[in-house]
């Protein structure tokens, strides 16, 4: 009974790990969201940044110039929670389609969301829309891919995997195609950079009113996703393994599906595509919390709200004129993931 | 009676050959039944079909009076486990994680384990004897352990019958005697147990039923100890075996022939 009760208290031990870890994860996004409001072109010093949202959430007058309000409230706040909720959506979409997949290399794009997106916001670019339309287009646009994706292991009557990661191969190249030809038809003067800096990802245009107009489709399908995590865990045993332990394979990997779904394409309308983040962030999170999603799921989920929040504020920082977010999210997450890999190379063989 | 199969048929495709082909099978409890068959005659095909993980194409499966076809997997869950054969899984669960999936049938879709699941881990873990690996990751654990631990996650799904698909294969001759104690042990506690092997002497040790099937999808049930014969191992193999009685194990051995 010894070791049955020591067994107990480490299982109790490395959840309180994890908790610990996830609350010292937010109070790291929060001195960075405080970070990130100061800093800029035009910088504010921390108590002046928080007593501009402190009186707007109260009413009160405070002592700061209009400008500086302006600067706060109008451009860095609505970036900070953009880049905030894209990093938690990517990591989590990321974790779940790993953990579906059974397969630490598969990416929240694979599926084909990020390119469908693209195509819908390049459409909207063409037709001369933007703002809300032009999210409201990538959005549609994501989720028509994934829907194409998954509905030819479904005509082709297959139900395995393997099906629907070639599908995803299928409709990411046409989709890639009919990219190009969009890019090749556009202006090149006006319409064919703004969608080359679409594709790219960017922080710049963010509102507050985008963000509102999809927070729910973040919010929902994260909460479903934690409920269901442990049954994340079974299907990651392969299908017909966890067939055999009693899950009903089909529906929670299309509830899963749908939910990361959702939350890669609602991150994408607001930002445009963005990579290496969904496959880096998870790989990073498993290392230190393990492979349980229940745990995961959360952590890297934080993680990934500390990463883009950082980097969107470098790119906003270095340089002269700003940069899209995939250039310095490659240049970090590539030889970082190299990094990752070398480490597991044992357990991937 | 747990499960009865009536007159199941598979093919793989429609042109291809019955592998399965009018097999009836009836599983009751304590009991053991081994499935002998040479390579490709569909043992494990057989063993997919009674764990409802591929549909028959012809004939009807009852899981404690019930038609399969009308259950769903938790339910199938309930009364059958699965012990695959061993393999290495993407991530690195515990094995007390690990061993915690078998808990799956008793769990609601946006639910997680409770105390008392740990607790029945925790108990199956100690009567398998690997209660202080209960920490480690099942990647890095021995092919033996690794058994251990999905005979482990088998019991914890509290189920009626156990299928083990070749549970001797991939070990050394120690592993394999002791996975046949546990079979045993396990079918002298109630559970009915159904194993796939290519050693008929593993069928004639642990005695009880024998079900031999043939290339042409046709299966032969009886008790060990009458259906092994030289005549039918030589029909199913396509060789010269030998059965000889041993006076010092006090039973029949299969010995190959000279090269």
């Amino acid at each position: 009974m010894d070791i049955a009760s020591k067994s107990k208290k480490n299982t109790a031990k490395s959840n309180f790990y994890a908790i610990g870890f996830d609350l010292f994860l937010l109070v790291v996004l929060l001195l960075c969201a405080l970070l990130a409001l100061c800093v800029g072109k035009y910088s504010v010093s921390p108590s002046e940044s928080l007593e501009v949202i402190f009186c707007e959430l109260t009413g009160k007058v405070g002592n700061f110039t209009a400008m500086t309000r302006n600067v706060i409230l109008f451009l860095r706040v609505p970036r900070i929670v953009a880049s905030i909720l894209c990093g938690i959506m990517l990591a989590m979409s990321g974790v779940t389609y790993q953990g579906l997949f059974k397969n630490p290399l598969v990416s929240p794009d694979f599926l084909g969301v990020s390119n469908g997106a693209c195509i819908g916001a390049a459409l909207a670019i063409l037709l001369g829309l933007s703002g809300v339309y032009l999210s409201a287009f990538a959005f549609v646009g994501g989720i028509l891919a994934v829907t194409l994706t998954v509905s030819i292991p479904a005509i082709m009557k297959s139900n395995s995997n393997i099906m629907l990661v070639l599908s995803g191969v299928i409709v990411g190249g046409a989709m890639s195609s009919i990219l190009g030809f969009i890019k090749y038809v556009a202006d090149p003067e006006t319409q064919l950079a703004a969608i080359t800096y679409w594709t790219m990802g960017s922080f710049s245009f963010v509102t507050m009113d985008e963000i509102k107009s999809v927070f729910f489709v973040m919010l929902i399908p994260a909460i479903i996703l934690m409920l269901m995590s442990w049954w994340i865990d079974i299907l990651s045993m392969g299908e017909s393994e966890a067939k055999s332990l009693g899950a009903n394979v089909s529906v929670i990997r299309n509830i899963a599906i749908a939910c990361a779904t959702l939350m890669t394409a609602s991150s994408v309308c607001i930002s445009g595509t963005i990579g290496w983040i969904g496959l880096v962030i998870p790989h990073f999170a498993r290392m230190i919390v393990g492979p349980n999603n229940a745990k995961l799921i959360p952590t890297a989920g934080l993680m990934g709200g500390v990463f883009m929040l950082l980097v969107d504020t470098l790119t906003r920082t270095i340089g002269v004129a700003e940069m899209p977010i995939s250039i310095l999210t490659g240049l970090i997450g590539a030889p970082f993931y190299a990094i990752l890999l070398y480490r597991q190379r044992k357990t991937l063989s | 009676m747990i499960i009865e199969a009536k007159n199941l048929e598979f093919a793989y495709s429609k042109n291809s050959r019955k592998v399965i082909n009018g097999v009836s099978l009836s599983i009751e409890e304590g009991q053991i039944i081994s499935i002998l068959g040479p390579n490709g005659a569909g043992k494990s095909t057989l063993l997919n079909l009674i764990a409802t993980l591929s549909k028959p194409d012809e004939g009807e499966l009852f899981i404690t009076g019930k038609n399969a076809n009308k259950m769903n997997p938790k339910e199938v869950a309930s009364v059958i486990s699965y012990v695959p054969q061993t393999h290495v899984p993407a991530f690195s669960y515990t094995v007390f994680n690990f061993v915690l999936m078998g808990r799956a049938p008793k769990v609601g879709m946006f639910e997680k384990p409770k105390d008392e699941d740990f607790e029945i881990v925790t108990k199956a873990l100690s009567d398998v004897g690997i209660l202080d690996l209960a920490n480690k990751p099942y990647t890095e654990i021995s092919g033996g352990e690794r058994q251990q631990a999905t005979i482990a996650r088998a019991l914890v799904q509290e189920p009626k019958v156990i299928l083990f698909d070749e549970p001797t294969a991939h070990l050394d001759y120690g592993n394999q005697l002791k996975t046949l104690r546990v079979i045993k042990s396990l079918s002298e506690r109630g559970y009915a147990i159904v194993i796939t092997t290519h050693n008929p002497d593993h069928a004639i040790m642990l005695g009880g039923t024998t079900a031999i099937l043939d290339k042409t999808g046709h299966l032969r049930v009886g008790n060990s100890d009458e259906i092994i014969t030289e005549q039918t191992l030589n029909d199913v193999y396509g060789t010269d075996l030998k059965l000889i009685y041993m006076e010092d194990v006090g039973r029949n051995v299969c010995v190959p022939p000279r090269l």
